[in-house]
């Protein structure tokens, strides 16, 4: 992809390069960033290489040259796995035990969400200090618009963005690939391409026949069925799509056909666009065994209740309806929803609502996930009203003001209900000491 | 069955009936209204389980008898016929089909079996008292507002009426509360009602009672059993469910302290409240009351599009102070009032305020405030 051109730099020194040398003439690097577009191109997609297991063996030395799974417990699925795992076959969304089987040696790490957030937040707030411009898509994951910043950064977006990898990489401890284009759709393949570390760019002249022998479930909004769906018709490079014309493809496969057309000719408008704000809060648990009893169900929901709570105070939100999610051993979901009269942000409230729902599902039935989760934001001025016969209420919500003073002062378990104390993390039993 | 009747008597009756019947069901007989023919009158019953209300018309029987027809169907029919004319009801041997013609209109609707269709038993009744009609509607219009439609608090989804003593008189009183505002409102006792224990009308039953007492010169026959009520206001029999639950002590949140008076004439106040909460972004914003001596200054503050204040001259000679209300919980306490002034009795801006009726010493309200 990257073809020797006129403009180039080391990834390492920054220094220009001139030549087609292999190796960098000031420092010896042999990573460069080389294309004829090079200096035209702004729109970038930055993924953070294995980030889960990156920042475990960035916080433990010891395990940096092991095979690293991030992932649930006895159950559960591989969450991230580090590019050794990889070699073994292991793979993200993997079940425990089949990763287990393929790579008897990895070192199994539960994952810390918190401390992954935090540093995501870290390289989401480095990745502000280029452009305003940032769409991020997960915590590890965003895009980039940088047209208009060479003034900014007196450099081009692809110097600064290769900077910015490296300064990654130093303050952070952990490493980012890069792929830079003129389009979401084609910044997003690029920065697949090289991982990790990678730096891909892909430019318009190239787009065409860059993207002509890839397979068609590389377009985006091809899954598996589509994909199937194509093969039928016998479509199977996007190749095939750049000969065909729009209206035959929108005739056949609708507005998708349209995406098609555009897509596999590298024609890509979205714009880059900062999220908008979150639409719910939820908080999640899968169980290391099947429960279907109150006594270890509610301290589980009540944990759970506490911690959407603290979100939505901490983002100074409320919400109105109150969500439950039961997964039963067959993976079937089951969710219920309630609304209140009145938006809330308390753990007692939502604790509560939650409560009357899994009351009617305790019914014998063994459930292996867990969740609550406020949706149908309001203003936060609007929660929880003072209320003129729930006095019971008040003195609850009361209560909880006091506990989160506490809580704030001196830690999270500092001050408990006995919903939760003595229980494990989120509400769950504690682990035995083999498990 | 095969009856006659005058259009305006049988539409009159099935308006009052089939209001209780549900668009939705998925019982099909509670769909239907239930056709009795007997004597000199066509009795028809509707009921959604819960509430059942049924009216009786004078009819020309020319065969005794009875079925079920849908009941919107057969109202929206009979609302389409010509003013004055007659209708015939005949129901086919078989008892599958009945015909309504009037003039060279001709319907056929089918029917259901009169026998499938639930009768709710209303057992013995221990209270009996009556209340005119102009009563009923003020104990009901001074507090439905105010009915929580929250299902947690299903206690609290009707009127609470009950039999108090007030200034050692015993009173008839009814309550209705959200939790964010409480309204009151009770009359003399009527004879027989002294004794009774207290009884919560559900929402729906309170709505339909309402329509039904717009004739003044009828009274309203009440009868309590246990878990029943049944009024009779002339030809109509309403019978209903009441909430099975126990109404809060209210009293206990009603304010007796509340020293801090203000007065302030009634459209004055609504107008300037209705104009500040303009700039709410969605109805039921908080709006901002400061006292000091002799004015009230209203605020909206809306962070998305602006503020807003206004400044009206009011009766206040307390401390100044600062409190929020929800605009509409205001306006719809304000709307109730009969009198030309609205009176305010506060104690603080985390306190219920008390807001009385200048014309109505018998009606009371409570308003919880907001945080501003």
């Amino acid at each position: 992809m990257a073809q020797s051109g006129t403009f180039g730099f080391c990834r390492d020194c920054m220094t220009p390069r001139t030549n087609s040398a292999r190796r960098c003439i000031k420092c010896g690097s042999p990573r460069k960033a080389e294309h004829p577009e090079l200096n035209e191109l702004s729109i970038a997609h930055i993924d953070c290489d294995a980030f889960f297991a990156s920042v475990e063996k960035r916080d433990n030395p010891d395990i940096r040259d092991k095979p690293v799974i991030v992932g649930g417990g006895k159950r559960g699925v591989v969450s991230t796995c580090c590019y050794i795992a990889r070699t073994y076959g292991v793979r993200s969304a993997m079940p425990a035990f089949k990763a287990m089987e393929l790579c008897p040696d990895a070192v199994v790490i539960k994952p810390d969400g918190e401390k992954y957030a935090r540093v995501g937040r870290q390289v989401r707030a480095m990745m502000e200090e280029l452009t305003p411009s940032v769409e991020p898509i997960s915590i590890d994951e965003a895009f980039l618009d940088l047209s208009g910043t060479e003034k900014l950064h007196k450099d081009t977006p692809a110097r600064t963005l290769a900077k910015f990898a490296k300064r990654v990489e130093d303050e952070v401890g952990i490493s980012v690939s890069v792929g830079l284009s003129y389009c979401k759709y084609l910044a997003k393949i690029a920065s697949d391409f090289e991982k990790p570390r990678g730096f891909s760019v892909i430019g318009k002249a190239e787009a065409l026949s860059f993207l002509a022998d890839k397979p068609v479930k590389m377009i985006w909004g091809v899954g598996p069925s589509f994909e199937r769906t194509l093969h039928s018709d016998g479509i199977k490079l996007i190749g095939q799509l750049q000969e065909m014309d729009e209206g035959t493809l929108m005739k056949r496969y609708g507005t998708m056909g349209q995406r098609l057309f555009n897509l596999s000719r590298g024609i890509d408008h979205r714009t880059i666009k900062q999220r908008g704000a979150a639409k719910s809060v939820s908080h999640e648990t899968t169980f290391n065994e099947d429960h279907a009893t109150a006594d270890v169900l509610v301290p589980v929901l009540r944990a759970l209740s506490e911690k959407v709570s603290a979100r939505l105070k901490q983002k100074n939100i409320a919400g109105r309806t109150i969500v439950l999610k039961l997964k039963d051993k067959e993976f079937k979901s089951i969710t219920r929803n309630k609304q209140l009269s009145d938006p809330t942000q308390l753990a007692d409230r939502i604790f509560r609502t939650a409560m009357t729902m899994l009351e009617k599902e305790i019914n014998g039935t063994k459930y292996r996930l867990l969740g609550v989760g406020v949706s149908d934001f309001a203003d936060s001025q609007r929660a929880d009203p003072l209320d003129l016969i729930d006095i019971d209420g008040t003195r609850r919500a009361e209560m909880e003001r006091a506990m989160d003073k506490l809580r704030g002062k001196f830690g999270d378990r500092a001050v408990e209900t006995g919903y939760t104390f003595g229980t494990g993390s989120r509400g769950k039993p504690k682990r035995k000491e083999n498990d | 069955m095969r009856v006659t009747l005058e259009r305006a008597n049988l539409l009159k009756s099935l308006n009052h009936v089939h209001r209780v019947v549900e668009r939705r069901n998925t019982i099909p007989i509670l769909s239907n209204v239930l056709l009795n023919a007997e004597g000199a009158s066509l009795e028809m019953k509707a009921t959604d389980l819960d509430l059942e209300i049924t009216e009786a018309t004078p009819a020309q029987i020319e065969q005794a008898g009875a079925t079920t027809v849908p009941a919107h169907l057969l109202y929206d029919i009979v609302r389409k016929l010509p003013d004055g004319s007659e209708v015939m009801l005949s129901v086919d041997p078989e008892g599958s089909t009945m015909t309504v013609a009037s003039g060279r209109s001709n319907f056929k609707l089918q029917c259901l079996p009169q026998s499938d269709f639930p009768q709710l038993a209303a057992g013995e009744f221990s209270h009996t008292f009556r209340l005119d009609s102009a009563t009923m509607r003020r104990l009901i219009e001074r507090t439905q507002f105010a009915i929580s439609t929250e299902e947690t608090r299903y206690y609290l989804n009707g009127i609470f009426i009950h039999s108090a003593e007030n200034d050692g008189k015993i009173v008839l009183r009814a309550v209705a509360t959200d939790g964010h505002r409480l309204a009151r409102c009770e009359t003399e006792a009527p004879d027989g009602s002294e004794n009774m224990p207290g009884i919560i009308i559900p929402r729906k039953t309170v709505g339909e009672l309402q329509k039904l007492v717009d004739n003044p010169d009828v009274a309203v026959i009440i009868e309590l059993s246990d878990s029943k009520i049944r009024m009779t206001i002339g030809a109509v029999v309403l019978t209903s469910k009441l909430i099975d639950g126990t109404f809060p002590d209210y009293q206990r949140v009603i304010p007796q302290g509340n020293d801090k008076a203000m007065q302030v004439e009634r459209k004055t106040f609504t107008d300037a409240v209705d104009r500040v909460s303009t700039v709410s972004s969605e109805r039921g914003r908080a709006v901002k009351l400061a006292l000091s001596d002799g004015t009230l200054t209203l605020s909206v503050n809306n962070p998305d599009s602006g503020s807003a204040t206004e400044e009206l001259a009011v009766s206040y000679d307390a401390d100044p102070m600062e409190i929020g209300f929800n605009a509409r919980y205001l306006l719809d306490i304000a709307n109730q009032l009969s009198g030309s002034d609205v009176k305010f009795l506060l104690a603080d801006a985390g306190s219920p305020t008390l807001i009385e009726d200048t014309n109505d010493a018998l009606a009371l309200y409570v308003l919880m405030p907001m945080r501003v």
